[in-house]
C-alpha cells in the first residue's frame, strides 16, 4: 500500500540564521528512514511521466522502488545506468521543471521528492562503496575532451567504460567547470565533485589542467600530432555579459562569474586566503536566475545586506523555486519589477589620491511594469517614465547569463558556429561541421543546465563510439 | 609540476625565473603572457612572458616582488615547482612589416619589452630601445637591449645611471631630431605609458601599450581585467594585452588597477613575516 501522505518527507536543512554566516551545505539529506518513506509514495505509474521529464532518461520508478526495499546499493546501479553524476545532479537539476514536474502524485499534494532521493542513494552509495572500480579493457582507441564540467566529466565516463584512452583537458588549475567555479560550496560541496572526478580517474581518464585549447594547443594538433581520433567540446558558456550602462567600470562592480570565481574556486570566502574578494556591507546583485541566486547567497554569507534587482516580477524569476526560497530565509531582498540604468561612484575631483575615488556608492534604477507577452511567451517588461530611485550599495554583481567563449571557434577552421557564438551540431549526438570532432553542453545550447550538459555529453559518447568503430 | 631550472637575481627587488613548461613554451611568442600559482591556496597572478626556449621546453619570466605571491616565488629556489604554470595566453604583439620602431620601456616592463626589441630586431627592423628605470641599482637587461638595438637610450630619474630624466624626454629627443617610426610600442607603469601616448599622438605616431590589469582566469571568462578602449569595454586577457595606446582610457585603468590595493599592502607584510619565521 503506497504512503499516500500528500507532502514530501521534508529535506532537513541547516537554520536559516545559522547558515547565513557559514558556508557549508544547506540541505542535509534524508535519513534511511526518511528516503524508504517517500520512496513509497510512489505509485508505478504504467506510463512512468517522470522518465519523459528526466533529460537523460533515469528508470525512476525503478530506483525508487529499490530504495522501498531498503536495497540502495542496487538503486544506485539503476541510476549509474543512466547518469554520470547522479549526487550532483540530485543537489542542483531544476527537477520541479523535470522529473517531479510531471509526477503524478504532484496533480493533488506534492510530487515524490525523486531528486532528494537520488541525491540520498548517491551519497549512500559514496559513504558505503569499496571504492574500488575495475579499470575496462583498453581498445587502443585514443579521445580527447575539452573542458571538465558536466558535459565533458559525462563524455569521458562513457568513453572511459567502454575501453577508450580518453584525456580531459582543462584551462582552469582544477577539474570540474561550473561545478567548482560556478556553483557554491553550500549548494554542491567539492569534495563531491573531487570524488566523482577521482572516479573518473580511476576508470583510467587522463586530465590535464592548466591547458587552454585553442591557446596551450589547438584542436588540429590534438587530432594531427598527438593523435587523438575524434574531440568533444564542452567547454562551456564562459563568457559574462554587462549591461553596457555607465558605470560598470568603478571598482566593486562584478560579473557573477568574477564573484563565483573568486569565492569557489579560489576560497576568497575563507580565512587568510591569498585571492582578495570585496567584503562589502551592501551588495545589490542584479538577474533572476540561479547564478543570481548563488551570488547572492554567497554576499550574504560574506556578511553583507543583499538585494537582487530583477526586472521581471517574482513570478517570472528564472532560479529555481527552492533557491529563491533559501535566499528568501536567509534574509536577501528582492526588488523586482526594477531594472538598473546607471552605476554610480565617488569621485573627488580636488583630490585625486583620495582612497575612496572610484569604488561604488550606488545603483539608479527604474521601476519597470509587464506588458504583452513576447515570443517566448514571457511578459516583456517596460520602463515605467520618471520612476528612477538610488539604491546605495558598495558593490553591484551582474548575473545576466552568460555566452560561450569564442576561443575554440576562433582556432578551428570550419567549425561551424551560430551568430552568437554556439557550436552548430547535427541533431541529438552532437556532431559538429568538423568530421570527427563532437560537441554539447552550453557550448552548444548557451547557458542551460547540469543535466542537459551530461545528457549532451552522453549522447556524444555513444556517438563518438560509432563513428570510431565504424572507421576501422 | 612546472620547475624551476634556473633562477637569477637581476637586482634587489626582480627576478628572473626559467620553468619548465614544455607545451607553453612550444607556442609562445613576445607579448603573450602566462598566469602562476605558487602552491595549492595561492592566487593566480598574470606575467608576461619574457623569453622562452622551444628546445629545452622553458619559458622565462621576470617579475618584482610587489605582493604576496612575488614574494613567495622570490623565495623559491631553482629545483622547485610552480604549483600551477598556464598559457600562452593573450594575443602575441604584432611586428610584421614593421621597418623601423621606438620600444619604450619602463622598470620591469623592460623584461617584457626586451623580447619584442629582440624579434623586431631578429626580423630586420631598425629598433630604438628607451629604456627608464629609478636608478642606477634597478637597471636590468641594458646589455640585451643594446645587442639588439641600433640606438639605446637609458634613462634613470636620479641620472644615476645613463641620462637624467624621463623615457619622454628622451623620444622627444629621438623624434624632434627626424627620427620617423612607423610605430612606438611601450611597455611599463600604467603612468608612463600614458605619457608616452600623450607624446606620440602629439605628433601622430601609432603607439601600442601593453595593459596588466587584474584578472584571475586568463581566457576571457571572468571580465575583471576589463578596459575601456576607443568607448567599448574590451577584455585584455582575450582581446589584448596590446592595444591602441591613443584609444586607452589609462585613468580608468589606473583606477581600477588600485582595487585590492590595501589587501595586497598586508598580505605582502603577512607573507614576509611568515616567511622570515620560517628561515
Amino acid at each position: 500500500m503506497p504512503n499516500m501522505s500528500l507532502k514530501k518527507n521534508e529535506m532537513p536543512v541547516q537554520d536559516p540564521a545559522v547558515r547565513a554566516g557559514n558556508f557549508k551545505e544547506v540541505a542535509l539529506g534524508y535519513t534511511e528512514a526518511q528516503a524508504i518513506d517517500e520512496a513509497t509514495r510512489c505509485l508505478h505509474c504504467k506510463n512512468q511521466p517522470c522518465v519523459s521529464g528526466c533529460p537523460v532518461k533515469i528508470h525512476i520508478p525503478a530506483f525508487i522502488e529499490r530504495v522501498a526495499a531498503g536495497d540502495f546499493e542496487g538503486a544506485y546501479r539503476i541510476i549509474s545506468e543512466s547518469s554520470s553524476l547522479p549526487a550532483v545532479c540530485g543537489r542542483v537539476c531544476p527537477q520541479e521543471n523535470q522529473c517531479e514536474g510531471k509526477c503524478v502524485r504532484g496533480i493533488k499534494g506534492e510530487s515524490v521528492g525523486i531528486g532528494r532521493l537520488e541525491r540520498f542513494v548517491a551519497d549512500w552509495h559514496a559513504a558505503h562503496s569499496a571504492g574500488e572500480t575495475e579499470k575496462p579493457k583498453a581498445n587502443g582507441h585514443k579521445v580527447a575532451v575539452v573542458g571538465s564540467g558536466p558535459a565533458g566529466l559525462a563524455c569521458a565516463s562513457d568513453l572511459a567504460k567502454k575501453g577508450y584512452a580518453v584525456t580531459v583537458f582543462e584551462a582552469l588549475h582544477t577539474p570540474g567547470g561550473v561545478l567548482v567555479y560556478g556553483i557554491p560550496e553550500f549548494r554542491l560541496p567539492k569534495s563531491i565533485v573531487k570524488k566523482e572526478i577521482d572516479g573518473l580517474c580511476a576508470l583510467g581518464v587522463k586530465i590535464e589542467t592548466n591547458t587552454v585549447v585553442g591557446k596551450t594547443v589547438t584542436i588540429d594538433e590534438l587530432m594531427g600530432e598527438e593523435g587523438f581520433e575524434a574531440v568533444f567540446i564542452g567547454s562551456g558558456a564562459g563568457l559574462p555579459k554587462f549591461m553596457g550602462i555607465p558605470g560598470e567600470h568603478y571598482k566593486g562592480v562584478y560579473s557573477a562569474n568574477e564573484f563565483l570565481t573568486r569565492m569557489n574556486l579560489m576560497k576568497a570566502y575563507q580565512e587568510g586566503a591569498d585571492t582578495p574578494i570585496e567584503h562589502a556591507t551592501k551588495v545589490v546583485v542584479v538577474g533572476g536566475g540561479n547564478v543570481a541566486m548563488d551570488a547572492a547567497r554567497c554576499a550574504r554569507r560574506l556578511g553583507a545586506e543583499v538585494t537582487v534587482v530583477y526586472r521581471r516580477g517574482m513570478e517570472e524569476l528564472p532560479a529555481r523555486h527552492e533557491e529563491v526560497e533559501h535566499a528568501q530565509e536567509e534574509g536577501i531582498i528582492f526588488r523586482t519589477l526594477t531594472n538598473p540604468v546607471e552605476i554610480l561612484g565617488y569621485e573627488n575631483k580636488e583630490n585625486r589620491r583620495d582612497p575612496k575615488n572610484g569604488f561604488v556608492t550606488g545603483i539608479r534604477c527604474v521601476e519597470m511594469e509587464l506588458g504583452e507577452p513576447d515570443a517566448g511567451g514571457r511578459r516583456r517588461p517596460i520602463e515605467k517614465k520618471g520612476s528612477d530611485f538610488e539604491i546605495e550599495t558598495e558593490c553591484v554583481i551582474m548575473a545576466l547569463g552568460t555566452s560561450p567563449n569564442p576561443l575554440i571557434k576562433s582556432t578551428t577552421k570550419g567549425l561551424d558556429t551560430q551568430s552568437w557564438g554556439g557550436i552548430i551540431t547535427e541533431g541529438e549526438n552532437g556532431k559538429t561541421s568538423r568530421e570527427g570532432i563532437y560537441a554539447g553542453g552550453d557550448a552548444v545550447t548557451g547557458a542551460a543546465t547540469v543535466i542537459l550538459a551530461m545528457g549532451a555529453g552522453k549522447n556524444a559518447a555513444a556517438a563518438i563510439d560509432e563513428y570510431i568503430q565504424n572507421k576501422k | 609540476m612546472f620547475e624551476i631550472k634556473k633562477k637569477v637575481q637581476l637586482n634587489e627587488t626582480v627576478t628572473r625565473m626559467d620553468i619548465y613548461a614544455p607545451r607553453v613554451a612550444r607556442k609562445a611568442e613576445p607579448g603573450q603572457f602566462i598566469i602562476l600559482r605558487t602552491d595549492e591556496n595561492g592566487e593566480r597572478i598574470p606575467l608576461t612572458v619574457a623569453d622562452y626556449d622551444r628546445d629545452a621546453g622553458t619559458v622565462t619570466i621576470i617579475f618584482q616582488i610587489v605582493g604576496a605571491t612575488t614574494e613567495k616565488l622570490g623565495h623559491m629556489k631553482e629545483g622547485e615547482c610552480l604549483h600551477d604554470f598556464v598559457g600562452p595566453l593573450g594575443k602575441p604583439t604584432h611586428t610584421e612589416g614593421l621597418k623601423k620602431v621606438a620600444v619604450v620601456g619602463g622598470g620591469v616592463g623592460c623584461a617584457i619589452a626586451y623580447p619584442v626589441a629582440k624579434k623586431l630586431s631578429e626580423q630586420g627592423c631598425e629598433v630604438h630601445s628607451i629604456i627608464g628605470f629609478r636608478n642606477k641599482d634597478l637597471v636590468i637587461l641594458e646589455d640585451d637591449f643594446r645587442r639588439v638595438s641600433k640606438k639605446t637610450c637609458l634613462m634613470t630619474d636620479d641620472g644615476t645611471a645613463g641620462e637624467q630624466g624621463l623615457v619622454t624626454d628622451a623620444l622627444k629627443k629621438l623624434i624632434e631630431s627626424g627620427e620617423k617610426y612607423d610605430e612606438v610600442i611601450t611597455i611599463g607603469p600604467l603612468i608612463m605609458m600614458k605619457f608616452v601616448c600623450a607624446l606620440t599622438k602629439e605628433y601622430g605616431i601609432k603607439t601600442v601599450a601593453s595593459m596588466n590589469p587584474i584578472m584571475i582566469d586568463g581566457t576571457g571568462m571572468c571580465g575583471g581585467c576589463r578596459l575601456t578602449v576607443g568607448g567599448k569595454t574590451v577584455f585584455a586577457c582575450v582581446d589584448g594585452p596590446d592595444f591602441d595606446g591613443h584609444e586607452i582610457d589609462f585613468d580608468e585603468a589606473m583606477m581600477r588597477n588600485s582595487m585590492y590595493a590595501p589587501f595586497e599592502k598586508k598580505k605582502r607584510e603577512e607573507t614576509c613575516n611568515l616567511l622570515r619565521e620560517e628561515k
